[in-house]
């Protein structure tokens, strides 16, 4: 069962537009890639749920090892399991998409990398941080002594009050000095 | 550390905390300086009955109730999409505004519409454009498989088909158009004629039974039926257009379109690297070397492939793995002993000595072989087909071999100077660039050299016009036969070495497979070939107008001939190349081109007589003629303007005030430096101090014996998107902490 843009009215259309910073036929594509991940009872359902399973088999998570923390973030479920409705979908989508601002980018990239969501990056997030860049298995690891120099060297760079933590001002200014950011946090469906 | 945190949410969600910081003037602050935070009015409400709860909330009423007039009118003037918030509340917001807007008087509402519907028509037109775009397929399918540094080469390869293109319209549109139309426009051609001993020009096309390789040889060399086309500059006789009301001056055009598309490239090529210069000048620090740069941008979150995946890990962790290590080389480079430098410097010495030489020799080998092509050019005797085309060549096929083996051969020197891995990388690419490049204004050299020497003293019509009765179309054949060589290496070193290459990894698993392992994809060496291509393309332009829609096509190819070759044969290379480094790079030695490539241009224009017997600058001395002579036909006032502009006063002058200004700027960013680290150092201090006097606080109220009911400690949760403040976290460096979970209101007036 193929989806129509009928089933997106033109209204929402217009607001989903409005509201976020894709175009047209990226929300259409949106809705059709949403709609394969629900199950046939659900598709009339205004607002259905996709589960963080199903969402992180799109091929552009798959191999994110971010994926899991991308759809906790963007989720607005209360029991807190990353489901995603369709909203929260576009939202992701926005935050992600090539027009996206800056602010917004780093600002969700925080969110992203912040693991046990205090509000700062501290030495455990960082440590995280760094093993899902390099990989979980044991030869991929860096070793304790080079982790904690890594971990000396980013605060050096990044904390600016010294309080041996990164809060959102520091990760945006430091961001913002990155050129790299924009064109890699990028994910286009 | 959850422990040790000052701040505690209870199961509502709700921080409550010690009310004492609520009133810290920065804690506020820092709730609403976060103008696109999803505290936002979630949270504004609670501080706000926090505030009245607290009995010395007067001031911090005051204060909370003028942060938040501040925020909103702040929120508002930035769109609804740039906050960082959920759907849902975005459409409250959205609601919120349109009720605000009716409140206001009709100017303001009707500025607001204006403002809206310009942004709607930026967005569109936006999109349109992007949907211009060539190749957004193959590119999303590239930065999907490989990442985003193999895709700043491909983007690169389409900024230079885009670039190429927008050359040959402008040329055609100002150069050949007016040609082809005039017949049908009922325009009076005046060509250029000029009747002495140096406008004999032998026409070389082929007249009787002819053999088939000719036409091969010529199509390859740009002779003979080449000669006489559109193709290059000796057909352009025209002087100038007679249209039924206006003169069209083809030589003016001519000239004039030349200079436009140097400028426009260089405009394009700044404006397009603009950010990246940005980056690279303003900061001295090596912000693409700098940890948090390869931490908190390293994942490409376009990578869909697992394998590429995989890679990037493999890379990340390598590149980790050497810049950590880099640092202890650092230290061991500080620690070097006067001998151990004063041998290092002597090596070094050698071997750039070394390094000159080899650059001599080949250039030297360069300009021998142009001469030996140029005289066995001219000479009548055709020994045989392949052996004349090889003599046609021989320049391209020199070249091609030097820039083949010294790229090794530095790669090979560099080890032993002992330098830090990333300068050695810059530093073997600088050579090349310089290679590569020089190698184009060698061959120019050699080629003028011959045109301008005669055989008994000085030349009569300033350039040799017995053998070269129109120098500009041969320089044009030259460069021609330099693009035209140049593609035929890329595709032969596509199928003829990397596909057996990757058939013979694949069926034998013998050693020297092994060592002839998988060709990596070198970005610096691809994209030095490339700008290689580009420069040749602009020095040849002038002497060859189709030269730009040549270039356009040959890039067209080339694009998926290595998206193919990429796909097919290749895995990226194991030292990553950073995309915004990249580009940095990519856009720096494309600069060096163009710079290049003006030299000879403005040299052949201003200096070199031009050829009396071809082309449309037959009436005047050198190229440079035509503008001095139009300018004389000008009327008085824009004479005397065009002539003050040109004159040394103003230019000396312009210079003395650029020099000014440059100096102003210097030392306005030398201030601001020095301010930044000044109130860095005072932001430390702040934070050093008010961690103190919360610490002393704490203990005082906990020897006071102030009962804190030792509380129902929650770990925090993550819980929902609103609760984690994004404060200056007191975390890790308190050892008693205190949770003062409902502070009794007496407690907090006790500052």
């Amino acid at each position: 069962m193929g989806t129509t843009a009928s089933q997106l009215s033109k209204e929402s259309l217009s607001e989903y537009q409005e509201l976020t910073f894709l175009t047209k036929q990226e929300i259409l594509l949106a809705h059709k890639r949403f709609t394969e991940l629900l199950e046939k009872h659900e598709k009339d359902q205004i607002d259905a749920r996709v589960s963080m399973g199903k969402i992180i088999t799109l091929p552009e998570l798959k191999s994110n090892p971010f994926k899991e923390r991308i759809c906790q973030v963007f989720s607005t479920s209360e029991q807190k399991d990353g489901s995603l409705t369709f909203e929260d979908f576009l939202d992701l989508l926005s935050a992600f998409s090539d027009s996206a601002t800056l602010e917004i980018k780093s600002h969700y990239a925080f969110r992203i990398f912040d693991f046990d969501d205090d509000g700062t990056l501290d030495c455990a997030d960082l440590e995280k941080l760094v093993n899902c860049l390099t990989g979980e298995t044991n030869d991929a690891k860096l070793s304790s002594t080079e982790m904690k120099q890594l971990i000396s060297n980013i605060l050096e760079e990044s904390d600016i009050d010294k309080d041996g933590t990164v809060n959102l001002s520091e990760f945006q200014h430091v961001i913002s000095r990155s050129p790299d950011f924009v064109s890699s946090f990028k994910i286009v469906l | 550390m959850e422990v040790d945190s000052v701040f505690v949410t209870d199961h509502s969600g709700r921080i409550s905390s010690n009310p004492l910081l609520d009133q810290l003037p920065s804690y506020q602050s820092l709730l609403y300086r976060r103008k696109s935070s999803t505290v936002g009015s979630k949270q504004r409400g609670s501080s706000r009955a926090r505030v009245g709860s607290s009995g010395s909330g007067k001031w911090g009423i005051n204060t909370f109730v003028r942060l938040t007039v501040k925020q909103k009118s702040q929120t508002e003037k930035r769109h609804i999409r740039e906050l960082a918030k959920p759907m849902a509340e975005k459409r409250k917001h959205k609601k919120q505004c349109a009720e605000d807007a009716q409140k206001l008087s009709s100017w303001q509402q009707w500025r607001q519409s204006t403002r809206k519907y310009l942004r709607r028509m930026r967005d569109e037109s936006e999109e349109w454009l992007n949907s211009l775009k060539l190749w957004r397929g193959d590119i999303h399918l590239i930065e999907g498989m490989f990442g985003t540094g193999i895709l700043s080469y491909f983007s690169f390869l389409r900024f230079l088909v885009t670039l190429n293109f927008f050359i040959f319209l402008l040329m055609f549109g100002f150069v050949m158009l007016p040609i082809i139309i005039a017949p049908h426009a009922s325009g009076n051609i005046t060509f250029s004629q000029n009747e002495s001993y140096c406008s004999v020009y032998k026409s070389d096309s082929r007249r009787g039974l002819v053999n088939y390789h000719k036409y091969i040889t010529d199509l390859l060399s740009g002779e003979g039926f080449l000669e006489q086309t559109y193709l290059f500059y000796g057909f352009y006789n025209v002087d100038k257009i007679h249209f039924s009301h206006i003169t069209y001056n083809l030589a003016l055009a001519y000239l004039l379109v030349t200079i436009g598309y140097l400028f426009l490239s260089l405009i394009w090529i700044v404006k397009r690297s603009a950010a990246g210069f940005k980056h690279n000048l303003i900061q001295d620090e090596d912000c693409f070397q700098s940890f948090c740069n390869k931490i908190f941008a390293g994942w490409d979150f376009c990578i869909t492939s697992e394998n590429a995946a995989k890679l990037k890990k493999k890379t990340l962790l390598y590149e980790l793995k050497t810049d950590l290590e880099d640092e202890k080389i650092k230290q061991k480079i500080a620690e070097r002993t006067h001998k151990e430098k004063c041998r290092l410097y002597f090596i070094r010495l050698i071997l750039n000595l070394f390094v000159i030489g080899v650059l001599a020799a080949c250039f030297y080998c360069i300009y021998l072989a142009t001469i030996f092509s140029q005289k066995a050019q001219m000479t009548d005797q055709k020994v045989n087909f392949i052996v004349d085309l090889i003599y046609e060549y021989l320049p391209s096929i020199v070249i091609t071999f030097a820039n083949f083996i010294t790229p090794v051969l530095f790669s090979f020197i560099i080890n032993f100077e002992d330098y830090s891995p990333a300068f050695e990388i810059r530093f073997t690419l600088l050579r090349c660039v310089f290679m590569r490049l020089t190698s184009i204004v060698v061959l120019l050299f050699s080629v003028w050299s011959r045109i301008t020497k005669c055989k008994d003293g000085p030349c009569i019509c300033g350039y040799n016009h017995d053998v070269y009765p129109c120098w500009e179309t041969h320089v044009g054949q030259e460069m021609y036969k330099l693009t035209i060589f140049d593609f035929i290496v890329i595709v032969s070193v596509t199928i003829f070495v990397e596909f057996p290459r990757k058939l013979l990894l694949r069926y034998s698993s013998s050693a020297l497979a092994k060592w002839m392992s998988q060709q990596e994809f070198s970005i610096p060496q691809n994209v030095l070939e490339i700008v290689y291509g580009q420069t040749i393309c602009w020095i040849g332009t002038f002497y060859c107008p189709l030269l730009p829609a040549i270039c356009t096509l040959k890039y067209f190819f080339i694009f998926y001939i290595k998206k193919v070759s990429l796909i097919k044969n290749c895995r990226p290379a194991t030292r990553p190349f950073r995309a915004s480094s990249s580009n940095f790079f990519f856009l720096g030695v494309l600069l060096i081109g163009l710079t290049l490539a003006c030299v000879p241009v403005i040299a052949s224009i201003a200096q070199i007589n031009c050829s009396q017997a071809c082309g449309p600058f037959v009436n005047y001395n050198t190229s440079w003629g035509v503008v001095p002579a139009t300018v004389y036909q000008l009327p008085e006032g824009v004479k005397k303007l065009l002539l003050a502009l040109s004159s040394e006063a103003f230019a000396v002058s312009c210079f003395v005030l650029t020099c000014l200004a440059m100096f102003y700027v210097i030392a306005l960013a030398g201030a601001h430096k020095r301010v930044i680290n000044e109130l860095r150092h005072q932001l430390e201090m702040e934070g050093r101090d008010r961690r103190f006097l919360i610490q002393k606080l704490c203990q005082a109220q906990k020897h006071s014996g102030v009962r804190s009911p030792q509380s129902k400690f929650q770990p925090r949760r993550s819980s929902s998107r609103s609760s984690p403040s994004y404060h200056t976290s007191f975390a890790t460096n308190f050892s008693d902490a205190v949770f003062l979970a409902h502070a009794a209101p007496s407690s907090s007036t006790q500052v």
